[in-house]
């Protein structure tokens, strides 16, 4: 096919949104690598004139986030001890969860079900309150453990209905063949439906890593200095720091918070949309 | 008869045993959904203010939440960013959606750099966009660098036009996920009845204007469900980007609430706050829901 004028405008167009999307990456990436200097004289979106990793250096291990200049490193590894163990309790009691409501149905099951989703929309908002009390009461305010809780409470909902519309489809017959072959509920939930729940599970894990990782609100409530995660530790050292502002220490920053979900999204990017487009509750 | 009573225990177990599986996800919802709504629900109509207290006031926080400016304020700006927000992505994403059904080549590249930004932080989206944004080092510095001096965009300094600075953040950040929704809904339309009316002589235009489009129903319907509902709930997008300023000029519900429990020791009003916006969210999410679950097959 020749190449058309409206063939050359519609390229041109989709190259000029490519644009639009990636410039702030761009902005990030380039000025996380120049001299403070380069950038508070207009220079943002040129490339460095001196090369240097030390906003880089200065983010990870250096930078004053709140009370201490210990970089951002321990709130990165904050992130992930609260990520790790909230998607894996989340991921399981969501399968269980779908099994449950699609291959052992009773009545009521499809109300139950719609009062587990309604607590994927609820604004969190209305439960701050409580929830600080009740980590107060259960010993776990300020506390990793607390945060992987409450991520556990609020991902059931997501990993139940991600589960329950991927077991649907599921062939029911399978299911009843070999309870009559005398399998329990459990034999049949690991030989049958858990060797083929991989695409799920995936779809499913990178969803919950990406909201949980990416989460600000119950981080900042619900954390003290020990236990923040990144994406809390990142807005301290933006909005907090006093004197000069570290622009290109605080695009490193950025950079850093945004790496894992990134990374994610590259390699499994299919299953990352899968899970964006299972909005649709039916399945 | 020992192995009668054997068989019926292990019948009843097989009743039993999904429901017991099913239970502790069941009791985490009630008590930390449900029970947290009513517990709010309950502090929104008592005389909380560092703690809770429970001493009933009636409708006293919800009086006193309407007559705030600052509530009145965050009330505007969630409508303003609202409506700009869901219209704008959505024109944005069938825009965008409908440019790459033409055949195009590295659609998937091209469809990959498009939703990424749906990956990242919103704290991480605010921090790049309020820098360059900054009339000090962004957009404003660099055309002056460039040569064009009489250059001005300071609407992250400014009361009246800040919120709309927040409108372009969360379009970035979003615009991709509904061009995602509808490219799906594109491909699944059937390609006989396109090629039937091309026959027939419609142009590329009509054709997505009658038959297309009007497909789209559902793409548009779980498009607006979602952006409404992440449009009430934004949060950590404000906190970033304005961190609700300049003055109070951006506040919306959620830094409102925040605001009025944490910081300024009025939790009853802060309480009632949450209500509005949980009601809010369930005005949209309650039909959509009722309506998904509805034609379940049992």
């Amino acid at each position: 096919m020749t190449l058309r004028p409206a063939r050359i405008l519609l390229y041109a167009l989709l190259a000029l949104f490519c644009v639009y999307y990636l410039l702030p990456l761009y902005v990030m990436l380039v000025n996380s690598v120049k001299p403070l200097s380069e950038i508070t004289s207009g220079g943002m979106m040129n490339l460095p004139q001196a090369w240097t990793l030390a906003p880089w250096k200065n983010a990870w291990s250096e930078a004053q986030v709140g009370v201490a200049a210990t970089g951002l490193k321990p709130y990165f590894l904050n992130s992930f001890a609260m990520v790790i163990p909230a998607v894996t309790i989340a991921t399981v009691l969501g399968a269980l969860n779908g099994y449950v409501l699609t291959k052992w149905r009773f009545r009521g099951d499809t109300i139950l079900f719609g009062l587990m989703l309604f607590g994927c929309f609820i604004p969190f908002q209305i439960v701050l309150i409580p929830m600080a009390r009740s980590l107060g009461f259960l010993n776990l305010s300020g506390t990793v453990g607390g945060l992987v809780f409450v991520h556990v409470v609020y991902g059931i909902s997501f990993s139940t209905l991600y589960f329950r519309n991927y077991y649907a489809a599921f062939p029911t017959e399978l299911v009843r063949a070999a309870e009559i072959d005398g399998a329990g509920f459990f034999t049949i939930f690991w030989r049958i439906l858990l060797p083929n729940s991989g695409p799920i599970a995936v779809v499913c894990v990178i969803w919950l890593f990406t909201n949980i990782w990416n989460d600000f609100l119950f981080g900042a409530s619900f954390s003290d200095f020990s236990s923040q995660p990144m994406t809390v530790a990142l807005n301290n050292l933006v909005q907090s720091s006093t004197g000069e502002k570290e622009y290109n220490v605080h695009f490193a920053g950025a950079i850093m918070a945004a790496l894992p979900t990134l990374f994610v999204y590259i390699v499994a990017g299919r299953f990352f949309v899968r899970g964006l487009m299972s909005g649709s509750v039916k399945g | 008869m020992a192995a009668h009573h054997a068989l019926s225990t292990k019948a009843r177990l097989r009743v039993l045993l999904p429901r017991i599986v099913l239970s502790p996800s069941l009791a985490l919802v009630a008590i930390f959904v449900y029970g947290f709504i009513f517990f709010t629900t309950y502090l929104s109509f008592s005389d909380s203010k560092m703690l809770p207290s429970y001493g009933w006031v009636g409708f006293e926080n919800y009086k006193t939440l309407f007559s705030l400016r600052m509530w009145d304020i965050a009330v505007t700006n969630l409508a303003i960013f609202g409506i700009l927000y869901i219209v704008i992505c959505s024109v944005l994403g069938l825009f965008l959606a409908i440019l790459l059904d033409q055949h195009i080549r590295a659609e998937g590249f091209i469809r990959t750099v498009y939703l990424y930004p749906m990956a990242l932080s919103f704290i991480v989206t605010g921090v790049a966009w309020k820098w360059f944004l900054d009339p000090g080092i962004g957009l404003e510095a660099v055309m002056h660098d460039w040569g064009w001096t009489s250059f001005q965009f300071r609407w992250i300094k400014d009361r009246d036009m800040a919120i709309y600075t927040i409108v372009i953040a969360a379009v970035w950040q979003t615009s991709g996920f509904v061009m995602a929704t509808f490219l799906a809904g594109l491909r699944g339309i059937d390609g006989e009845m396109l090629k039937a009316a091309r026959v027939d002589g419609a142009g590329t235009f009509a054709v997505y204007r009658r038959i297309v489009i009007p497909q789209l129903r559902p793409a548009f319907l779980s498009a607006f469900v979602v952006l409404a509902h992440m449009a009430i709930k934004s949060y950590d997008l404000v906190v970033a980007l304005t961190n609700g300023g300049p003055g109070t000029a951006t506040a919306v519900p959620s830094t409102f609430m925040y605001s009025y429990t944490f910081t300024r020791n009025q939790m009853g009003i802060g309480a009632a706050s949450a209500e509005i916006m949980l009601l809010t969210i369930a005005a949209v999410i309650i039909p959509y829901l009722w309506s998904e679950l509805r034609e379940d097959p049992r």
